[in-house]
């Protein structure tokens, strides 16, 4: 019972949201409608479609090679391909910026190596919509490239095999049987990437972009209206479901999918001449601008700027960055050792329900959760004062809505399923037998806990600590509706100096950040080892099926 | 003369720097079906899948229809040399409905014949009812169908088949094997089957070829292997039998512990010119006769229905296998009178003792 109360409490910014489709905003609503809802509307679709493009050409080609073919570096290819993801969206916006701006060093030079002045000559503007395409499809072209390797790899060599005996050449083999049976698992990459790419506040709001996200944000922080953000996060959460029943659709037919055991692994081949030239072209520019471009060029101004950067304030910011991060962390490994105990203690409708609902907010946009929680916070803290005046002549004033504990609440509602996945996935290992194994021993329940289940699941705990530390961390349209007043963390800060265009002194937080987040991005790149776990390593929006139980 | 379907040539192959195939060598006519047996390990599937062109050869030649497809120098595309391959786990593409897997390989044919050829296969096979369905709603002898009308369906050269019934029920082996060497036989497909297991080889194939440790060792028919094999390898792992020392006694006597043959009455009988020998009985050479004088004590006996398989132990502590119509029941550590019944007999010098 506490199991579905705590969930309800963590879907609350989903109802909300929904229902405030139902409340009239007025005016709002009209004038959103008539200058810029289709706006909105048109620039999320055509970014969509164009991150669709990028991610599936950048992750799909590289995972192919890398599973069939041998050639010299292609191991470290294999997991280097992976680096791009330890990098946020607004980070490699700022960065790619920096250097291609008008100022920037791309064109300071041209412009000196040629003589030219500006406006001589043409160059494409990086704050644009293909700019902001290109900058989310290097980000987050790696979680297509990570489903479609698995699902190449998983192929049985044999069907590869009976489609060449049947008179497929290698290429045509790849497009009538290799593509097609890996294509559920490419749309679940592809779902999530959309998903992502609709969550972005960071990117589009430097490139001066209106998309949903900006929207809302402008809506409650320009216009004021709660009921009109809260509606705009409806029609984006709308998006957001499609994408959810997607991908959970893609999962399902994927089992159809299956090829069986691999009966021999396919040889890998080896690659010459141009064709290897193709390769490392293939594999190596998505790595090489997804990550190592930008990532020198941070540490590069990282290291002009140091001295402005190693400040009492850096240190306050990274405190404040680290203790959100671990008091997040703590949190969530608490509620989803709570859930997923539940769930196994009392395997129920309600439990898989509760399960189910919790699961959901890592598909909600930073933006939507801050204004689900936002809204009802605000809500509970004007009743309260009400309360408080009236009866103790005390004003409450806003107890809760700006403190630390708000934005706790909305990461938790956004970061919980993964570390509900990550412990989930642990606690399946434990088959119930192992515990009446344990019981039958004589081990108490304690002593069971300790010698058992402990051992087991420790791997796991730690990976769900460090994937909600690290995404708290990189976290910034959430952290930026909800922070206390003069609350600055080092995602805040990286906000706040690009968008004064000091690039270079944003430089030090970023790098802070990308370094963090590189832990994860080198842990999930060691389990690639073993096909499969790869895949389930990584956060899902919609919660796998409890089948099994 | 026609130039035989499948011919290979002192055909070795390497793995990975090891002889895995040594220098084998067979030809199967147009509209034959070939098996390889032997264990597994014994690369038999290495040599399927260098007829196949998935693995190159390291000498000699393979060639389909008078043509060199492989040679040390060159290996024919797969997709080039009109192979049509059967694997182990049938393989069938889990996106496509049966229709579209047999289908697969025509892509060349107007849409009309393409439809008349499934259908046409569809009937062969029995699996008419299916071809909506998709694989993964098939039972494994149904995929095993579909697999084969798949590989069927762009009239090969040559069907190659990688342990087809591995996967399939003891019981279900044998009828299938012999309903789809009736659909090969219907459509004059040459065919190369692999397999460990020597009933299914009997089922289905004309001509078998033993291997073992990459050589093959006898290619002859299955009356053959069994009653003159070539050498005690061959005698070993083709059906049961025995061992028994014995003597060459003048021109046409052997003694053994059994009695005395006379080699004369044995067709194709060669003695190996050695004085010590040893021979090949196979239990339906022993016959059980209650008048006879050598007697033999009962170890195990086995009830095979019709028949028990009785393990015998002679005076000299020598085993032997007799088949005795099942009304004649022994119990074991009783004596039971047998005889040499001997139509075919192998002779090999006796191996010395170990």
């Amino acid at each position: 019972m506490s199991l579905l109360i705590l969930s309800l409490l963590l879907a609350t910014p989903i109802v909300v949201v929904i229902s405030s489709v139902f409340f009239p905003a007025g005016d709002i609503w009209t004038h959103l409608l008539d200058t810029v809802l289709t706006r909105y509307t048109r620039n999320s679709l055509l970014l969509m479609a164009g991150v669709s493009v990028g991610v599936l050409a950048l992750g799909i080609f590289p995972a192919w090679l890398v599973t069939v073919y041998r050639f010299p570096g292609s191991k470290v290819l294999e997991w280097a391909l992976l680096l791009p993801l330890a990098i946020p969206a607004y980070i490699i916006a700022y960065t790619y910026t920096g250097m291609l701006d008008v100022a920037g060093p791309l064109q300071s030079s041209l412009r000196e190596a040629f003589g030219w002045r500006y406006g001589d000559y043409w160059f494409p503007e990086i704050r644009s919509l293909g700019g902001a395409v290109a900058m989310l499809s290097l980000v987050f072209y790696p979680y297509v490239y990570l489903l479609a390797r698995a699902a190449f790899n998983e192929q049985s060599g044999s069907v590869m095999e009976a489609a060449r005996s049947l008179g497929c050449s290698k290429r045509g083999a790849f497009l009538r049987v290799a593509l097609p049976l890996a294509r559920p698992a490419i749309v679940v990459g592809l779902s999530i990437a959309l998903m992502e790419t609709l969550a972005d506040y960071g990117t589009v709001q430097y490139f001066g972009l209106s998309t949903f996200t900006t929207g809302i944000y402008r809506t409650w922080n320009g216009l004021g209206s709660s009921v009109g953000a809260a509606q705009l996060s409806a029609l984006l959460l709308g998006f957001v479901f499609i994408l959810v029943s997607l991908e959970a659709w893609s999962r399902q037919q994927s089992q159809f999918f299956n090829t069986g055991a691999r009966s021999r692994p396919s040889d890998p081949e080896a690659l010459r001449g141009l064709s290897l030239c193709l390769a490392y072209a293939v594999c190596g520019v998505p790595v090489l601008l997804g990550f190592i471009v930008p990532f020198l060029q941070l540490l590069f101004w990282a290291s002009i700027t140091y001295d402005t950067i190693l400040t009492s304030d850096f240190a306050g910011y990274l405190f404040n960055s680290v203790t959100l991060a671990a008091l997040t962390a703590s949190a969530a490994l608490g509620l989803a050792l709570f859930i997923a105990y539940g769930k196994r203690a009392f395997p129920s409708n309600v439990s898989r329900v509760s399960a189910r609902l919790v699961g959901l907010g890592y598909a909600l946009p930073g933006t939507v959760v801050a204004i689900g929680v936002l809204v009802p916070f605000a809500w509970f803290d004007n009743r309260l004062s009400e309360f408080m005046v009236a009866n103790f002549n005390y004003n409450t004033g806003l107890l809760l809505s700006g403190t630390v504990f708000i934005l706790v609440f909305a990461y938790l509602v956004r970061f919980l399923p993964i570390a509900l996945n990550t412990v989930d996935a642990g606690l399946t290992k434990i088959r119930p037998s192992m515990d009446e194994a344990g019981r039958s021993m004589g081990l108490s329940p304690a002593a069971l806990l300790r010698r058992v289940h402990i051992p087991i699941m420790r791997g796991s705990l730690a990976t769900a600590l460090l994937l909600v530390f690290v995404d708290v961390l990189k976290e910034l349209p959430a952290t930026l509706l909800l922070r206390p007043f003069n609350f600055n963390t080092l995602a805040i800060r990286t906000f706040e100096l690009a968008n004064e265009e000091r690039l270079a002194d944003a430089a030090g937080p970023a790098l802070a950040i990308v370094l963090a987040s590189l832990i994860p991005v080198i842990l999930l790149s060691r389990t690639l080892r073993h096909a499969g776990e790869a895949s389930s390593s990584l956060p899902q929006a919609s919660v796998p099926s409890d089948e099994n139980q | 003369m026609t130039s035989p379907a499948l011919q290979l040539d002192n055909v070795c192959v390497h793995l990975g720097g090891k002889l895995i195939v040594d220098s084998v060598s067979f030809r199967v006519p147009a509209g034959g079906i070939g098996c390889l047996l032997g264990a597994s390990g014994c690369g038999k599937t290495t040599l399927l899948r260098a007829i196949a062109g998935f693995e190159s050869v390291s000498s000699g030649s393979v060639s389909l229809d008078g043509a060199q497809v492989s040679t040390p120098e060159k290996t024919l595309d797969i997709e080039k040399r009109r192979v049509g391959m059967v694997f182990q786990d049938h393989s069938l593409f889990p996106h496509l409905s049966v229709r579209d897997n047999i289908a697969f390989g025509l892509q060349s044919l107007t849409a009309a014949k393409r439809a008349a050829r499934v259908d046409e296969l569809a009937r062969l096979l029995a699996i008419g009812d299916l071809l909506d369905a998709y694989p993964h709603r098939l039972s494994g002898g149904q995929q095993q169908r579909v697999a084969i009308a798949r590989a069927m369906a762009p009239r090969p050269e040559v069907l190659l088949l990688d342990e087809p019934f591995s996967s399939l029920d003891v019981e279900l082996r044998e009828q299938l094997a012999r309903e789809i060497r009736g659909v090969l036989k219907h459509e004059g497909v040459t065919a190369i089957l692999v397999s460990h297991n020597q009933f299914e080889a009997f089922a289905m194939a004309d001509e078998i070829g033993v291997i073992k440790g990459g050589k093959l060792l006898q290619w002859d028919n299955a009356f053959n292997l069994y009653h003159t094999p070539a050498s005690l390898a061959v005698a070993d792992f083709i059906g049961e039998g025995v061992l028994i020392d014995g003597r060459a006694v003048g021109e046409h006597t052997v003694e053994t512990e059994l009695g005395v043959i006379d080699t004369r009455q044995i067709q194709d009988f060669n003695l190996p010119g050695t004085t010590d020998i040893s021979l090949l009985l196979r239990p339906d050479d022993v016959f059980h006769d209650d008048a006879s004088p050598t007697k033999a004590r009962v170890v195990e006996k086995a009830f095979r229905g019709a028949v028990f398989l009785y393990t015998l132990e002679l005076e000299s502590g020598k085993r032997v296998l007799s088949l005795a119509p099942s009304h004649h029941d022994h119990a074991i550590g009783e004596p039971m009178g047998i005889r040499l019944d001997v139509e075919h007999l192998v002779a090999f010098p006796k191996l010395p003792v170990v």
